[in-house]
C-alpha cells in the first residue's frame, strides 16, 4: 500500500511541487527566524563579552526615574568624584577609573546632516587613553576642551577625518569640535556592535552628556590579582548601600546582550506573522489539491476499496502522501529559511552600523519547528480530502459514476455557523472585554471568520461566478471559460478563498489605518492653531530636539505673534511614572491647543506647580492646591503644587511642568516649536526666516501646518506600505493556488479540450478559455477579499471609535485597483495551464481516460 | 457549378499511398503501409478490419488528427499534408465533422449548445432550416435544452451526431459510434447516419468493428496489417462476416 501511495506521489511531481511551495515559504520564515535570531543572538555575544573585556566590576546609580523600553531613554543617575574614591579605597580594587557614558552626542556630517543610529546608541564620554580595548587609529585623544576623537563608524559616517571641525549635538546645542583622533577596538573592529563613540575630553564630557560639573555615571574597576569579581563586586556594593548598582562585567555582558536579543523578538515576530499567513493561505492551497487528486483518482480509489483495502487504508495511503509532501517541503523551506535567516543577518548587520556577524548556525530550534511546522499543515490540510476518498465506494471502480455535485446545504450550514462564531469571537476582541487575551481573541476572530466565510464561497460563488463570467461571454471561448469555471463550485470556492483571505487582510488594513489616518489629519486641523511647526523626524528612541535660543529668536521675527516650545520627558508625579511637558509658553496653550482651564488657572505657572488635564486629576484624585512629589530625569525630589485644571483632547494632556524645570528632563531642549503669525502675515515669508534660524539644529526643520500634519501622518502611510508588502505574499500563494487548480482542472477536461480542438477550437481560443476561468476565479476572490477586508475593517474602526478614530475611511480605489490587480493576476496564473491546454495532443487528448 | 469541378467534387477523402510508422528502431510499428483509398461524396462508407489492422489509425490520419509518415491526403480540394495547427484546426472547423465512440459531449452545455458548438466556435450563424431538419432527424427537439448528463447514451450520441452535422462538413468521420450503446439505440443512430446520407447527401466515413454496423453502409473497405485488402459494395452484415472470416486468406494472397 506504502508502495502504491508513493508511485503515485511520484508520478504527479508538478502539482505536489506547487502545493508545497506554500509550505516551503511558510517554514521558510519560521526557520529563517529562528537562524536570524541565533545568529544575532551569538554575535551580540561576542561583542559585548569584548565591550566589557576590560572591565571586572562596573559600578552605576540608580536611576531616578526607571523607564521601559517603549517609553524612552533611562537615563542612570550621576554621582560626585568621591564616590570613585571610595570604590578605590575598597580592599581588592586595582583600579577604579570614572567614566562618563551617556546615550545622545550626535555627530553632524560634513554633509550638515546628522548622522543617525538605528539602534546602537550614540555615546558620549570621556577619553580615559587608549588600552587593550580601544585602539587608537590615527591621531590622539584629546587634551583640550574643543578636541574630539571618534570612532571609525563615525568617521565613516560622518565623513571626517583629523583636522577638521565637527558639530556635535548633546543635552546641549550644536557645539564645534576639532577632530584629533579617530579609534577603533580590539580585533581591528570599526565599532562595537554599531555604538557610535565621541570622546570629549573629561570636564567637557561632564557638562555635555551628563549636564554636571564634577561628576560621573558609572566607575570601571579592575580587580587586584587573585581577587574574584563576584567578591569584589559584593564587596564594593556593601561599601555604596543600595543607591549604587554594582555589576561585574560578565553580567553587564550578559544584560546587555540579553536586552538586544529581547529587541530581536520583534523581527521574529514579523517572521513568524509572515509565516502564518503563508501557513494559513496555504492550508487552502493543500486542501484544494488534494481534494482534486481523490476526485481525479476515484476509480483507482474505488478499485482498492474493492479489491479489499479496508478504509483506514485509504485514508492513510492519502495521508502518507500529505506526510511526505510535508516533509520535502519542510526540508526545502528550511534550506531557504537558513538562507533567509542569513541574509537577514547579513542586512541587520549592515543597518546596525557593521555589526560582526558570527557564523551562521542551524539551531535545533529551526529545525525541529521546520518539520513539525511543515508536517502538521500538510496533514491537517489533507485530512479532510484523505476522510472524503474513504468514503468512495467499491461499485465507483466499476461505474463511470461522475460523481454529482453534493448538495451545498450542510456546508452552509456548518460556514454560516463557523462564520458567526468568528463573528462572535471579534465582537468580544473589540468590545474590549477579552482582557488581556484581546490580541489573541480578535486574531482568533478573523482567521475563524476567514474559514467562515470560506466555507460559505461555494454557494456565493454560484450567482457571483456567473454574473462576473457575463463580461466575457461575448466569445463563444470566453462562454466555455465562464461556465468551467462555475462547475465545481467548491474547488472554485476554495482557489478563491486562498485569494480572500490575503486581499482581505490587505484591505482590512487599508481601512484600519486610512481610517487612523484621516481621523487625526482631522483632530490636527481642527486642534493644532499654529501656522508653522518646528519638528524633526524620529530616528531612535531618543525624539529630536532644538537649541531652545531658537524659540526667542524666532519670536523677535516680525509677523510671528506667539511662540511656544514644547518639552518632554518621564517623570515620577506622585510615585506613579508618567509623561511630564514644559513649554516655554504656557499661556500659548490656550491659543494653540484650544485648552481651556476647568478650575484654576492654567495661564501661567510658577517653580514648583502643575498644571493636569482634567481626566488625570480625576484619576488621580487631585485638585487645585493638592501636593505632589515630582522627580525629574536628574535633581532632586521636590514638592509641586497643582494650580490649574485643564479640558483634556486628544492631543494634549498629562502633566505640565514649568520650562525651568526641563533643564532636568533627559533630553533638556524641545522637541516641538509652534509658531503662530500675525493675522495677514503671509506663511512663506516667515518660513525662511525660521529655517535660517534652524541652521544649527539639522535634527528638526520647520514646516507649515499642513505639511507638518501630513508628516505626522506619514507614518501610516509606510505602515500601510510595510504591511501590503507583508500580505503580497499570501496573494503570491494564492496565485499559486489559482496556477495549481487551473492546471489540474486542465488535467481533468484533458478529453473535452481534445474535442473542442477535433470540432475547431484553435489554440489562441484555447488558451483565451483557460484565462477567462482564472481570471473570473481571481476576481471573484479579490471581490470576496474587498467586502470581507472593507467588514472587518470598518469593525475594528468603530471599535477605535472612542481612541479617537472617528472617520471610517473605505478604500474604493484600492478597492478598484486590487480587483483590476487580481485580473491581471489570473491572467498570469493562466499562462502556464493555458499553453498546456493549447498545446494537447488532440487525438491523445480525445482517446484520454 | 462546371462539370469538371462537380468530377473533382465526386472524391470527398482521399488518402494516397499513406504509410504510418509509430516508433523507431526494434519497437517501430508500421499502422498503415501504402493505403490508398477513396471515398466518395454523398456515400456512408465503413472500414473494417481486426484489431490492429490500423483502421482508426487510418481515419484519424484522413481527419488530419494525426500526421501521416509518408503519402498524402486530402479533404474535398484541401491537401491535409503539410498543414500546421492553424490550418489543421480552420480544417475541422469547416470541412470535417466528428462521432467518436465516447460521445464526447461538453458537460456544461445543454444539448442545443452542444450542437451548435462548432459554427459558434467558428463565428458562423446555423441555418434555421437546416438546424430544425437536423434537429428532427435525429429526433430530440423535447430534449434541446437538457444537460449531457440528464441524457441516455443513445440520446447523447445522437446530440454529437446532430453536432457533426449541424455545420454541414465535407466529411463526417465517425469511430465506433455504437461502440458505447445497446443494439437498440445503436440501430437508431445507424439508421439515422444511414437517413442523413440518403436524404441529405451528407459523407460518412465510419470505423467498426461489427459487421452489423458496417451492414448499414454502402460500401464496406476491409483493412488488415495496414492495408487493404479487399471491399464491399451493398453489405449485408453475413456478408460482411463472411469477408472478415476470409481476412487473413486474403491478406496472405495480396501478399
Amino acid at each position: 500500500m506504502l508502495r502504491a501511495t508513493l508511485k503515485s506521489l511520484l508520478a504527479r511531481k508538478l502539482r505536489l511541487v506547487l502545493s508545497g511551495l506554500a509550505v516551503v515559504l511558510g517554514v521558510m520564515f519560521v526557520s529563517g527566524a529562528f537562524v536570524l535570531t541565533d545568529t544575532l543572538g551569538r554575535s551580540f555575544d561576542a561583542v559585548f563579552s569584548t565591550a566589557y573585556s576590560e572591565v571586572d566590576v562596573a559600578v552605576s546609580a540608580k536611576p531616578k526615574v526607571a523607564v521601559s523600553e517603549f517609553e524612552g531613554e533611562q537615563v542612570a543617575a550621576n554621582f560626585p568624584a568621591s564616590t570613585v574614591d571610595k570604590i578605590r579605597s575598597v580592599p581588592g580594587v586595582a583600579t577604579a577609573t570614572g567614566v562618563i557614558s551617556a546615550d545622545g552626542a550626535r555627530v553632524i556630517g560634513t554633509n550638515g546632516k546628522v548622522v543617525t543610529s538605528f539602534g546602537p546608541p550614540q555615546l558620549g564620554g570621556n577619553w580615559t587613553g587608549d588600552d587593550e580595548l580601544v585602539e587608537l587609529r590615527s591621531g590622539r585623544g584629546p587634551t583640550r576642551d574643543d578636541e574630539i576623537a571618534v570612532n571609525a563608524t563615525v568617521a565613516e559616517a560622518a565623513k571626517i577625518k583629523v583636522g577638521d571641525r565637527v558639530g556635535v549635538l548633546t543635552l546641549a546645542p550644536k557645539r564645534e569640535f576639532t577632530l584629533v583622533g579617530v579609534f577603533g577596538y580590539s580585533g581591528g573592529r570599526d565599532s562595537l556592535g554599531g555604538v557610535q563613540e565621541v570622546m570629549f575630553t573629561e570636564p567637557v564630557a561632564q557638562q555635555l552628556m551628563l549636564g554636571e560639573k564634577g561628576v560621573y555615571n558609572s566607575v570601571v574597576v579592575r580587580s587586584a590579582d587573585g581577587v574574584a569579581a563576584t567578591a569584589l563586586r559584593d564587596d564594593i556594593a556593601r561599601a555604596l548601600g543600595d543607591q549604587y548598582v554594582v555589576k561585574t562585567g560578565e553580567q553587564l555582558s550578559d544584560e546587555a546582550s540579553a536586552g538586544l536579543k529581547e529587541g530581536l523578538a520583534f523581527f521574529n515576530n514579523i517572521l513568524l506573522g509572515f509565516a502564518g499567513v503563508a501557513l494559513f493561505v496555504g492550508i487552502f492551497l493543500i486542501l484544494n489539491t488534494f481534494s482534486i487528486i481523490v476526485a481525479q483518482r476515484t476509480r483507482e480509489l474505488a478499485l482498492m476499496r474493492a479489491v479489499g483495502g479496508s478504509r483506514r487504508q485509504i485514508i492513510g495511503a492519502v495521508l502518507v502522501e500529505a506526510v511526505v509532501i510535508g516533509l520535502i517541503a519542510a526540508l526545502l523551506g528550511l534550506g531557504a529559511g537558513v538562507g533567509v535567516g542569513a541574509l537577514l543577518a547579513y542586512v541587520f548587520g549592515q543597518f546596525g552600523g557593521g555589526l560582526e556577524l558570527a557564523p551562521i548556525g542551524v539551531p535545533v530550534a529551526a529545525v525541529v519547528s521546520a518539520f513539525v511546522v511543515g508536517v502538521l499543515v500538510t496533514v491537517v490540510a489533507a485530512t479532510l480530502p484523505a476522510l472524503r476518498a474513504s468514503r468512495i465506494p467499491p461499485i465507483a471502480a466499476m461505474q463511470d459514476v461522475a460523481t454529482p455535485d453534493r448538495p451545498l446545504t450542510r456546508l452552509t450550514v456548518a460556514g454560516a455557523a463557523v462564520a458567526a462564531v468568528g463573528g462572535a469571537l471579534l465582537a468580544l476582541g473589540l468590545s474590549g472585554n477579552a482582557g488581556d487575551n484581546t490580541l489573541w481573541t480578535i486574531l482568533g476572530g478573523v482567521l475563524v471568520s476567514f474559514v467562515g466565510v470560506a466555507l460559505l464561497t461555494p454557494l456565493i460563488s454560484k450567482p457571483v461566478v456567473a454574473l462576473l463570467g457575463r463580461i466575457f461571454s461575448w466569445s463563444v471561448p470566453g462562454k466555455l471559460g465562464r461556465l468551467n469555471s462555475g462547475r465545481n463550485p467548491r474547488r472554485t470556492a476554495i482557489t478563491a478563498a486562498a485569494l480572500m483571505v490575503g486581499i482581505a487582510l490587505v484591505t482590512g488594513v487599508t481601512v484600519i489605518l486610512n481610517s487612523a489616518k484621516s481621523s487625526l489629519t482631522a483632530l490636527a486641523e481642527e486642534t493644532i492653531q499654529a501656522e508653522l511647526v518646528i519638528s524633526g523626524a524620529q530616528t531612535g528612541p531618543r525624539l529630536p530636539s532644538f537649541d531652545p535660543a531658537v524659540l526667542d529668536r524666532a519670536a523677535a521675527l516680525p509677523g510671528v505673534r506667539v511662540v511656544a516650545g514644547l518639552y518632554g520627558d518621564m517623570a515620577m508625579v506622585g510615585g506613579e511614572r508618567t509623561y511630564v511637558t514644559a513649554t516655554s509658553d504656557v499661556s500659548a496653550l490656550r491659543g494653540i491647543y484650544k485648552a481651556t482651564p476647568t478650575s484654576g488657572s492654567i495661564d501661567r505657572i510658577g517653580p514648583r506647580q502643575l498644571l493636569v488635564d482634567a481626566k488625570t486629576a480625576r484619576e488621580r484624585g487631585v485638585a487645585v492646591g493638592s501636593t505632589l512629589l515630582v522627580q525629574l530625569t536628574r535633581g532632586e525630589q521636590q514638592t509641586y503644587t497643582v494650580t490649574g485644571i485643564y479640558a483634556e483632547s486628544d492631543l494634549f494632556g498629562g502633566f505640565v511642568v514649568p520650562v525651568e524645570a526641563a533643564r532636568d528632563f533627559a533630553v533638556p531642549q524641545p522637541n516641538l516649536g509652534y509658531l503662530q503669525l500675525d493675522p495677514g502675515t503671509p506663511v512663506d515669508r516667515v518660513l525662511p526666516q525660521v529655517e535660517a534660524l534652524l541652521a544649527d539644529s539639522p535634527e528638526v526643520s520647520v514646516a507649515d501646518r499642513a505639511s507638518f500634519i501630513e508628516q505626522q501622518t506619514g507614518q501610516f502611510d509606510q505602515l500601510l506600505l510595510m504591511i501590503q508588502v507583508l500580505l503580497a505574499l499570501a496573494i503570491l500563494i494564492a496565485v499559486l493556488g489559482i496556477v495549481n487548480t487551473l492546471a489540474l482542472s486542465v488535467l481533468e477536461r484533458t478529453r473535452e479540450l481534445g474535442l473542442l480542438r477535433a470540432i475547431g477550437l484553435g489554440r489562441g481560443a484555447t488558451m483565451w478559455m483557460v484565462t477567462v476561468e482564472a481570471v473570473v476565479i481571481s476576481v471573484f476572490g479579490a471581490l470576496l477579499g474587498v467586502a470581507v477586508g472593507t467588514g472587518l475593517g470598518a469593525a475594528v474602526v468603530r471599535a477605535l471609535r472612542d481612541q479617537g478614530i472617528t472617520n471610517l475611511v473605505l478604500p474604493w480605489s484600492q478597492a478598484a485597483v486590487f480587483l483590476v490587480l487580481a485580473a491581471l493576476v489570473g491572467g498570469i496564473a493562466a499562462v502556464l495551464p493555458a499553453i498546456r491546454a493549447a498545446r494537447l495532443n488532440v487525438l491523445g487528448a480525445i482517446a484520454h481516460e | 457549378m462546371t462539370a469538371t469541378v462537380a468530377r473533382d467534387n465526386q472524391v470527398a477523402a482521399r488518402a494516397n499511398d499513406v504509410w504510418k510508422v509509430y516508433g523507431s528502431g526494434e519497437a517501430q510499428v508500421m499502422a498503415l503501409r501504402g493505403v490508398s483509398v477513396e471515398f466518395e461524396r454523398s456515400r456512408f462508407t465503413a472500414i473494417m478490419g481486426p484489431s490492429g489492422s490500423g483502421k482508426s489509425t487510418l481515419m484519424h490520419c484522413l481527419a488530419g488528427l494525426d500526421s501521416v509518415t509518408r503519402g498524402q491526403i486530402s479533404i474535398g480540394d484541401t491537401t491535409v499534408t503539410g498543414l500546421g495547427d492553424a490550418g489543421l484546426t480552420r480544417l475541422r472547423r469547416d470541412k470535417v465533422g466528428f462521432i467518436f465512440q465516447q460521445f464526447n459531449l461538453l458537460p456544461t452545455l445543454s444539448a442545443r449548445e452542444n450542437i451548435l458548438l462548432p459554427l459558434a466556435i467558428a463565428g458562423r450563424k446555423p441555418d434555421p432550416a437546416w438546424f430544425d431538419t437536423v434537429i428532427d432527424t435525429v429526433g430530440l427537439r423535447d430534449r434541446l435544452g437538457h444537460r449531457p448528463a440528464q441524457l441516455s447514451g443513445g440520446q447523447q450520441q445522437r446530440v454529437a451526431c446532430a453536432r457533426a452535422l449541424v455545420a454541414r462538413p465535407e466529411v463526417i468521420f465517425a469511430d465506433e459510434p455504437t461502440g458505447n450503446l445497446d443494439s437498440r439505440a445503436g440501430a437508431e443512430v445507424l439508421n439515422f447516419l444511414r437517413n442523413s446520407v440518403k436524404e441529405h447527401d451528407q459523407t460518412i466515413v465510419m470505423v467498426t468493428h461489427d459487421p452489423a454496423a458496417a451492414s448499414y453502409a454502402d460500401r464496406v473497405v476491409f483493412l488488415a496489417d495496414g492495408q487493404v485488402v479487399t471491399e464491399l459494395t451493398g453489405p449485408t452484415p453475413e456478408t460482411v462476416l463472411d469477408t472478415m472470416k476470409r481476412l487473413d486468406v486474403l491478406a496472405e494472397a495480396d501478399v
